[in-house]
């Protein structure tokens, strides 16, 4: 088995977000790390945030910066990450991609205690900047510039300190004075030492401020002192010329203003009414906004509370601080305040977003508290209460997608769709969701309007060259055209001037503004009008050319300033926009002998007077592209033949940044043929030559091709059985679905509602369509949950969606006294009673905003839920009572006991609750396992009975052979479904922690732990036991594990690992043969294991917890691949290779690629993939892909070492792709 | 002055490694100091891991601000108080 894996929607959460300036001066940019992905958005005019470029770096991101040298007009990027290396990034506007500046190995790789990386702080004159671990180790290394203006970067200085925790660190602002940075320290040396526990309970966390004296190059200590234990996050306060300097110390509860040799400054953060008494408030997150006159810093609470922080002061002495709620979003990462006005906000779970500020928060009506108001009384300090409100101060702009958390993932086909659905359980609280994910691109309908009779096509046209917007639909039927203009709102027209009473075969705006209309006759038409073209000037006076010897025409093509058209037998003639005169003149004509089926001349190049290809296909199944120079007779340059006719062919140049061949763009022709396959091939732009074809089949109908706008740039519009888009993205030119029925006819559109659209014809109605969210893998429509979701199911029969949520420290619905009253208010306004905030949106929108209430740790609330996967709503609903949480649930196949109104076989849902459980350690006060049946169709659950177990959580349930198998804490069950409660049969309590996952398989039953992997299990009839024959070698931390055949499981880990594990077959055989069914062997296991051991396989680091696996075909017809999703939200594949050429040509690629391209952030690409377990039989897609993205010389280099070009390797690439989704 | 011989012997190498590497053994390792360096390790990891604090983070219902912070602070006291010196050596003589 080996096999190849690939992301196929990158992770959507964030780490953490930078902002600032890093393609050009003024450029309002945020850096993004999503784990492993380095991310550059930009906000475009409309305010939608939007990815220049994501990078995956094939290591860890835990720690970002920006720093600007003093004087330069462009911020760096400092990473750290778990590489053991600083690394200094500087984005390259004009190949759009980060090039690495500085790569400083400081120490050993990966995130450790003591490997600094974790704390980036910069001067921010962009003088140093320091580098610190979680414990000890702390770096700073001096920047500065060289003659030639280029960042310089010295060798480390130590700034150590044993035994010291660091929680925060930050570069302090004093102007230009030596560099400081302030870190919050906490010693641990005394603790470890003193069993009386006085010296931990003493323990005193200590601001210091570390100097780094540029002149003596050194180091120093400066200044520590004690500071309030609570303390969490420093931010840097102006300094110098701006402001008091100084550092601002967020702690629970409190913001503290230090300084040296300045007294502190304290003021209480405010805190909702509703939080319970023992819980603090913590500050995560901040932004600070820096201008000369007028500072103020944003600080985020754990719950989502934003204050704004302000300082008054005189000369370097601090009066007064003053903290002010602001507003309530989700709790964020990472917010960035961008200087045009914007707020970033980086959300912790679910979409991110952009605000815009809409005030500045000075309102009296809001709550402040303030360090000149300070009470302390015998219990602490007063506190300040203040009721969140909606937003005021902020205005929603854009939502950024983000999946994050998929805490479990089911792949299906219940809707009868092409390809199965993807139905993810995402988010957390009151942010949860059911997503449904497709693969394709999203498509918005901006308007649908019905024609009278059905059109054959549809066309935009535009006033005037040089607009930005379309002023004309024109509509063309068998027997008449229609003239739309579009404004406020679209209508019919006459004053285009294009003829109405025949059918339009072309359309096209002219270099000079004049219009043409190329027309021809029906045959089963009595005819009225010939064929021909008609040159409409801007004033509207009109020349015709008409088709001479009543022949009609049969295919037209044209560019601003050329016109092609074939007539019936195959002559094919071109016009050009004579300059002075402003006349269509005819430049060549050619009789081809073959009648035309199609025509394409792609647009003038800038800075060239024509376009010099024409590219013809003709019904002997064959495209050519002939020259278009003048003098050259329409000379064939080249010719391909092909398996069909051709219907539709569109040239397009590579315009995607990023790609070496931008400046001049490549030239591709894309042939759509009858019997529904895509051809792409290269046209050299010199001689005509076609190379380097690939094919895709897109449908059972002829693809038509036509060209619309992606982001600015002309792409591709393939309309077969189904639409795609092809556009370039990020260097790569991507076909992709639309998820949208299959429409007739189309052309690009652009208004003022929509910049970049398309309107198409789908049988006799005219739809204006947009695609929202270009880039993306798969489109997502979602049902809004109650708690963070835990498990999924799908009922076989109903092809319903079970889900089972619940949260921890949370108070269930029924006691949330603030809702019941306005649910209850709800109901009646409704006449039907609300079951839950999910099904109100104006509740759900509140609740979503400011989080639920905070309830004890241990208090749980939980739900169980029905929803219909066609239309994504809820069909049943009930809450989990007794403080339970769900921990566990699974369908199973029961028998039931025999007597009145029992007997037979059933499927029930088994659900596992534990009461009040608690974590580190895992721990609760009871367990039980509710036994549901379902009623009214499977459209009502009914609870059956409830069985208390004993033992611990019970983790994992499954069926077998009519009995339920359940893992409760460490050991496994066997229960008998009773009358009254589930009777336990057998018990098997020797698994080593506690039971994650149980699967079957004919007589055997796979266990995964929690903590040491899968163990193989049979059950014994005769003597009614269970043994262990086969288990594994390593420790590994389940979360998820998948039956790939009868002896091969997969399973991933919660540190990111994903493994195949097998028995193998001598072991498997003598298990089945053994009469004792291996359970002689069982009892003389190796060093108290399994006397068989299982084979890995397969190993690979994702990077990511896996929280699911599924197999799954995501193609019609296409090969089985394992799909897996992450709680970063990322949903990946892994494909089984199915020869073994694919499998040396992608080993060695990535061999090489390991070699010319190293990841960004300076971790070596082997051992990421190698970070837990040594990687084996599994080639990472994601570097491979990457190819596509280096120079061009190294893509030759590489090509050239395996025997192949460039041209090949990409096409070997996209192969690969396309066999996936 | 400590010689070359001095500087390259064994004892030397194990000290400077324990000085430059917290968490490395010697022979009077206690099973207590060796869960703490495992627990600061595992804390460490997780905080460095966004997934892992993520992962956390959603199992308590807890913001991962807090989750960060809360197991920074449990690195200064892992696994409870540390034994008595007393009792220890009592154990051994049990054994």
């Amino acid at each position: 088995m080996f096999l190849y894996s690939l992301t196929l929607s990158r992770a959507s959460g964030i780490q953490s977000a930078v902002y600032g300036n890093f393609s050009a001066p003024k450029a309002q940019e945020v850096v993004v790390s999503r784990g492993k992905i380095l991310e550059l958005l930009r906000p475009n005019e409309n305010g939608k945030m939007q990815t220049v470029v994501a990078t995956e770096v094939f290591g860890c991101i835990r720690s970002m910066a920006a720093v600007r040298l003093t004087g330069s007009i462009l911020d760096h990027l400092v990473v750290g990450s778990d590489s053991g290396r600083i690394i200094l990034l500087k984005f390259n506007k004009d190949k759009n991609v980060w090039v690495k500046v500085h790569q400083e190995t400081f120490g050993r790789s990966g995130c450790r205690r003591i490997v600094p990386g974790q704390y980036i702080a910069v001067d921010p004159k962009g003088r140093a900047c320091m580098i610190g671990a979680v414990e000890k180790q702390k770096f700073v290394y001096v920047l500065n510039r060289d003659a030639a203006a280029n960042l310089t970067i010295s060798s480390p200085l130590e700034a150590h300190k044993s035994h010291h925790i660091t929680f925060s660190i930050c570069g302090m602002d004093c102007g230009f004075d030596n560099p400081i940075f302030a870190a919050i320290e906490l010693d641990y040396s005394e603790a470890d030492q003193d069993p009386t526990g006085e010296a931990a309970s003493m323990a005193q966390k200590h601001l210091t401020f570390y100097e780094m004296d540029l002149g003596l190059n050194n180091v120093l200590r400066k200044w520590t002192e004690p500071i309030d234990n609570g303390a969490n996050l420093l931010v840097a306060v102006p300094g110098g010329a701006d402001g008091p300097g100084g550092v601002l110390v967020c702690a629970e509860n409190f913001i503290i203003y230090k300084n040296q040799d300045h007294e502190e400054v304290r003021a209480v953060i405010p805190r909702r009414s509703d939080l319970p008494g023992d819980r603090g408030v913590l500050i995560v997150s901040y932004a600070t906004h820096k201008k000369k006159a007028y500072s103020f810093f944003l600080v985020q609470s754990e719950y989502g509370d934003i204050y704004k922080v302000t300082l008054a002061y005189e000369g370097e002495a601090v009066t007064e601080l003053k903290i002010k709620y602001f507003d309530t979003i989700p709790p964020c990462t990472s917010i960035a305040v961008l200087k045009t006005g914007f707020l970033f906000a980086a959300s912790e779970y679910g979409n991110h977003a952009l605000y815009q500020f809409v005030g500045t928060g000075e309102d009296d009506e809001d709550v402040e508290s303030s360090s000149a108001a300070l009470v302390q009384t015998e219990e602490g300090f007063q506190p300040v209460f203040f009721e969140p409100r909606p937003l005021k101060n902020l205005l929603l702009i854009d939502e950024m997608a983000s999946l994050m958390p998929i805490t479990d993932m089911k792949v299906a086909n219940l809707l009868n769709e092409e390809i199965p659905q993807i139905y993810a359980l995402c988010g957390h609280g009151p942010r949860a969701s059911l997503s449904v994910l497709r693969p394709g691109l999203a498509v918005t309908e901006l308007a649908v309007s019905p024609l009278p009779g059905a059109p054959t096509a549809v066309w935009t046209v535009r006033r005037n060259a040089t607009d930005e917007f379309d002023a004309f639909i024109v509509v063309s039927f068998a027997n008449a055209t229609l003239v739309f203009s579009i404004g406020e709102e679209v209508k019919e027209t006459n004053e285009s001037g294009f003829l109405g009473t025949v059918p339009t075969l072309h359309t096209q705006l002219l270099a000079d503004n004049s219009m043409l209309q190329a027309t021809f006759f029906d045959l089963s038409e009595p005819q009225v009008y010939p064929g021909g073209l008609r040159h409409i000037k801007p004033d509207r006076r009109i020349n015709e050319w008409k088709v001479p010897g009543r022949r009609n025409i049969k295919a037209a093509a044209s560019n601003e300033k050329q016109v092609a058209i074939a007539l019936q037998g195959g002559e094919v003639t071109v016009f050009e926009l004579e300059v002075g005169t402003g006349l269509l003149v005819e430049a060549e004509k050619r009789d081809l002998g073959e009648d035309v089926s199609c025509l394409e001349i792609p647009p003038v190049p800038e800075g060239l007077v024509r376009s010099s290809f024409l590219a013809v296909g003709t019904y002997d199944q064959t495209v050519r592209v002939l020259s278009l120079d003048p003098g050259q007779g329409l000379k064939n340059l080249s010719m391909q033949a092909l398996n069909s006719v051709p219907e539709s062919i569109l040239m397009l140049y590579n315009t995607g940044p990023g790609t070496e061949r931008a400046t001049e763009g490549g030239l591709f022709l894309h042939v759509g043929l009858q019997n529904g396959i895509l051809i792409r091939s290269e046209v050299d732009r010199i001689s005509g030559q076609l190379t380097d074809s690939r094919t895709r089949f897109l449908g059972t109908k002829p693809p038509k091709l036509f060209a619309a706008a992606v982001r600015g740039n002309r792409c591709m519009l393939a309309l077969s059985s189904r639409p795609w888009l092809g556009y370039n993205d990020q260097g790569r030119f991507n076909l992709s679905p639309l998820s949208y029925e299959a429409l007739d006819y189309a052309s690009g559109f652009a208004s003022d509602q929509c910049p970049e659209g398309f309107v198409a014809v789908v049988k006799s109605t005219l739809r204006i369509l947009a695609v929202e969210n270009v880039g993306d893998a798969f489109n997502t429509q979602a049902c809004r949950l109650r708690y963070t979701p835990r498990r999924l199911l799908i009922h076989p029969e109903t092809k319903l969606l079970m889900i089972a949520e619940s949260d921890n420290a949370a108070i269930p619905l029924a006691e949330r006294e603030d809702l019941q009253a306005k649910l209850a208010a709800l109901a009646e306004e409704e006449g039907a009673p609300v079951q839950g905030v999910e099904f109100n949106d104006e509740l759900a929108a509140l609740e979503e905003q400011f989080g639920a209430p905070k309830g004890q740790p241990g208090q749980w609330a939980g739900c169980l839920r029905l929803v219909d996967p066609a239309t994504l709503s809820t069909v049943f609903v009930t809450e989990v009572d007794n403080n339970e949480a769900i921990v566990s649930m699974a369908l199973v196949d029961l028998v039931l006991p025999a007597g009145p109104g029992f007997g037979g076989t059933e499927k029930l849902l088994v659900v596992g609750c534990a009461k009040g459980l608690r974590y580190m350690p895992t721990d609760c006060e009871a367990a039980y396992i509710r036994v549901y049946r379902l009623a009214d169709g499977g459209k009502r659950l009914e609870l059956v009975h409830k069985t208390i177990v004993d033992g611990g959580v019970p983790g994992a349930l499954c069926g077998f052979k009519g009995r339920l198998l359940a893992g409760v804490g460490p050991t496994l069950r066997l229960y008998d479904m009773g009358k009254k409660k589930l009777l336990r049969k057998c018990e098997y309590n020797r698994l080593p922690h506690q039971i994650m996952n149980i699967t079957v398989q004919g007589p055997r039953i796979y266990v995964g732990d929690a903590q040491e992997s899968v163990h193989m299990m049979r059950y014994k009839k005769a003597d009614n036991a269970f043994y262990i024959f086969a288990d594994d070698i390593a420790p590994r931390y389940l979360t998820t594990i998948l039956p790939l055949d009868y002896d091969t499981l997969a399973a991933g880990d919660k540190f990111g690992n994903f493994v195949v594990l097998r028995l193998p077959r001598e072991a498997s055989q003598q298990v089945e043969d053994d009469p004792t069914g291996g359970k002689m062997a069982a009892a003389s296991g190796r060093l108290n294991g399994a006397p068989h051991k299982l084979e890995e396989v397969v190993k690979f680091h994702v990077g990511d917890t896996i929280t699911s696996l599924q197999r799954a075909e995501m193609q019609a017809g296409g090969q089985e691949v394992l799909l897996y999703s992450t709680v970063m939200g990322a949903i990946g594949v892994l494909y089984p290779f199915t020869n073994r050429e694919d499998v040396d040509f992608f080993g060695h690629l990535e061999m090489h690629l390991r070699q010319e391209h190293p990841p960004l952030c300076g971790r070596d690409h082997l051992s990421f993939r190698s970070a837990y377990f040594p990687v084996r039989s599994c080639v990472d897609g994601d570097l491979c892909g990457q190819y596509a993205s280096i120079p061009a010389k190294k893509q030759q280099m590489i090509a050239e070492a395996m025997d192949r070009t460039p041209g090949e390797m990409l096409k070997k690439l996209e192969d690969i792709r396309n066999k996936i989704l | 002055m400590a010689t070359l011989s001095d500087r390259l012997n064994i004892n030397s190498q194990i000290e400077h490694l324990q000085a430059k590497y917290v968490g490395t053994g010697h022979a009077d390792f206690t099973k207590f100091e060796w869960a703490l360096n495992i627990h600061r390790d595992s804390y460490a990891s997780y905080v460095g891991h966004h997934n892992m604090v993520a992962y956390f983070g959603v199992v308590e219902n807890e913001s991962i601000g807090r989750v960060k912070y809360e197991f920074l602070q449990r690195m200064l006291l892992p696994c409870g108080l540390p034994p008595k010196a007393q009792e220890q050596s009592e154990d051994e003589e049990d054994k």
